[in-house]
């Protein structure tokens, strides 16, 4: 099926971001459709995290439209984005858990906070730890965010994300500091989560390793592990990647199209193909 | 030149913004009930010795240092009369205020500014929450509801000091010291009283928010916010003290 003729999830429109004088996008356009996943690769300070932000209507462009789910984000108010929001699932950088709260507390604030999620109050701890446990994180429902691990922490951020089962999930660098293997762990769930749940999937990093992970391999849920699908065969829908250079998007498109590349900028990303 | 003037016009407009913004939500919803529970817990309670403390102190160096003044003029039974006018017009906002916001102002601009660079603001805003609705306005109400409470405690301790100088030290009849204390006060002292401290409590809540919601830079950025938080209050609370005496002055003349 052409990715065309699917609805369009995340559209950008010619955005610019600035802070000051620091342009952190620059005239960025590009659509996700839905059940699509996007790679985006960038080194730091290349403005990915900018991106996903204004994805989520947090940070507002200097031009340019944002489209998500057909509605303009740069024409609402903080309460109209709530709306939109209660749609996407981000998983922040450093995890951004609150730090005062449990993990059962952090897990159900989406569901008890958001408007346009009616989750009946019965339904709210079997929610969070049937989340918890897609996650792998039964039995940490009352200890403090303090008291987990990093890879830990990341992976109750990301049942944070989910909880809502939000069609659109946003990862800002999920494997930042993380050793190879709570890497992997940390990538699996992606997988996992955008198979299971069919969501549309924004992932950036730095790591190309990730990328080829998600545009490589499918989650068996009967084997409960990863499998080879090259290039989403199997899978409904392939894997687009994007890179970022300085606040501009100087690549679009295939894998097989992002290894032939010959920009030394993007190869410093594809050599580190595993 | 412009250049130089552009942040700090920027500042007083974005905190202009969040006062307006943080006040229009005291009359909207969501209320977060608990979270200004526990901010009276914190503000009020928390403060409460520090507070006494304070006005105990003040109290007692003032009576010791209006006998000797009042002695000259053969008027120190007067003494009474000078601790509860100052305590109650100036002393003991003013003092609790600066206690309060040293405490709580620095306290705001921390714990906002640690959630800021950790992006727990943003989380919040993307979980459909208002940062400002679920922590400035409770942090607000609360100020506005503890500090003028305070005071009182802190008048009525600090006039309590003042006794056991004059009773203990100064030999004063004690029904003498606390007539003239309690016919000392009219209205408008009480007016002016209470009306500082709620006044007050706007500067301290808002400005700790305010330096906390815009703290950048890391754990370094935490605890400048922290200090400018702490400094700007106390700058803001004497200003205010001087424009609402010179009101009350006015009105009484």
């Amino acid at each position: 099926m052409s990715q065309d003729s699917l609805p369009s999830i995340l559209r950008f429109d010619h955005v610019t971001v600035a802070f000051g004088s620091d342009v952190a996008l620059a005239d960025v356009s590009f659509e996700a459709f839905e059940g699509e996943s996007r790679v985006i690769l960038g080194a730091s300070g290349s403005g990915k995290t900018v991106l996903l932000k204004t994805a989520l209507g947090l940070v507002k462009p200097d031009s340019g439209e944002v489209f998500a789910f057909g509605q303009n984000l740069t024409a609402m108010s903080e309460r109209q984005l709530f709306d939109i929001r209660s749609k996407i699932g981000m998983l922040f950088q450093e995890s951004a858990l609150f730090d005062s709260l449990t993990i059962e507390e952090n897990v159900a604030y989406p569901l008890l906070n958001q408007k346009s999620i009616h989750c009946a109050p019965g339904q709210v701890l079997p929610r969070v730890e049937e989340t918890l446990e897609f996650v792998e994180l039964g039995g940490t429902l009352e200890k403090f965010p303090s008291e987990l691990s990093g890879g830990m922490k990341r992976r109750a951020a990301i049942a944070r994300a989910v909880v809502t089962e939000p069609p659109l999930v946003l990862y800002d660098s999920p494997t930042a500091g993380l050793d190879p293997i709570t890497a992997h762990t940390i990538i699996t769930l992606l997988i996992k989560e955008r198979d299971v749940k069919q969501t549309t999937t924004l992932l950036v990093t730095q790591r190309y390793q990730d990328g080829n992970l998600i545009a490589n391999f499918r989650y068996n849920s009967k084997q409960g592990c990863l499998e080879p699908a090259r290039n989403g065969a199997g899978r409904a829908m392939r894997t687009t990647f994007m890179v970022l250079r300085e606040g501009r998007l100087i690549f679009e498109g295939g894998q097989d199209e992002l290894e032939e590349s010959k920009d030394p900028y993007i190869s410093k990303f594809v050599k580190q193909r595993v | 030149m412009l250049d130089l003037l552009k942040e700090p016009v920027l500042a007083v407009q974005e905190f202009y913004l969040l006062a307006g913004r943080a006040i229009r939500n005291v009359f909207r919803s969501p209320h977060y009930t608990d979270d200004i529970a526990l901010q009276m817990d914190t503000i009020g309670v928390g403060s409460l010795l520090i507070a006494a403390l304070t006005g105990f102190f003040s109290g007692a160096v003032m009576a010791l240092q209006m006998a000797r003044a009042l002695s000259s003029y053969g008027q120190m039974g007067k003494t009474g009369t000078l601790v509860s006018i100052v305590l109650v017009r100036e002393l003991g906002p003013v003092l609790t205020a600066i206690m309060v916001a040293g405490r709580n102002s620095s306290g705001m601009a921390s714990e906002l500014g640690s959630m800021k660079v950790t992006e727990q603001i943003d989380a919040m805003r993307a979980l459909g929450t208002d940062p400002i609705q679920k922590l400035v306005t409770p942090r607000l109400i609360a100020t506005a509801v503890m500090l003028p409470l305070l005071t009182i405690i802190a008048d009525f301790v600090g006039v309590f000091g003042g006794w056991v100088i004059s009773y203990v030290f100064l030999h004063l009849d004690s029904r003498l010291y606390w007539s003239t204390s309690w016919r000392a006060l009219e209205w408008n002292d009480i007016t002016q009283g209470l009306l500082k401290p709620f006044v007050f409590a706007f500067a301290i809540a808002l400005i700790g928010c305010f330096y906390g919601l815009r703290t950048t830079g890391g754990t370094q950025g935490v605890g400048r916010a922290t200090t400018q938080a702490m400094v700007a209050a106390n700058v803001m609370i004497f200003i205010l003290d001087l424009l609402m005496t010179k009101v009350f002055v006015w009105q009484a003349s």
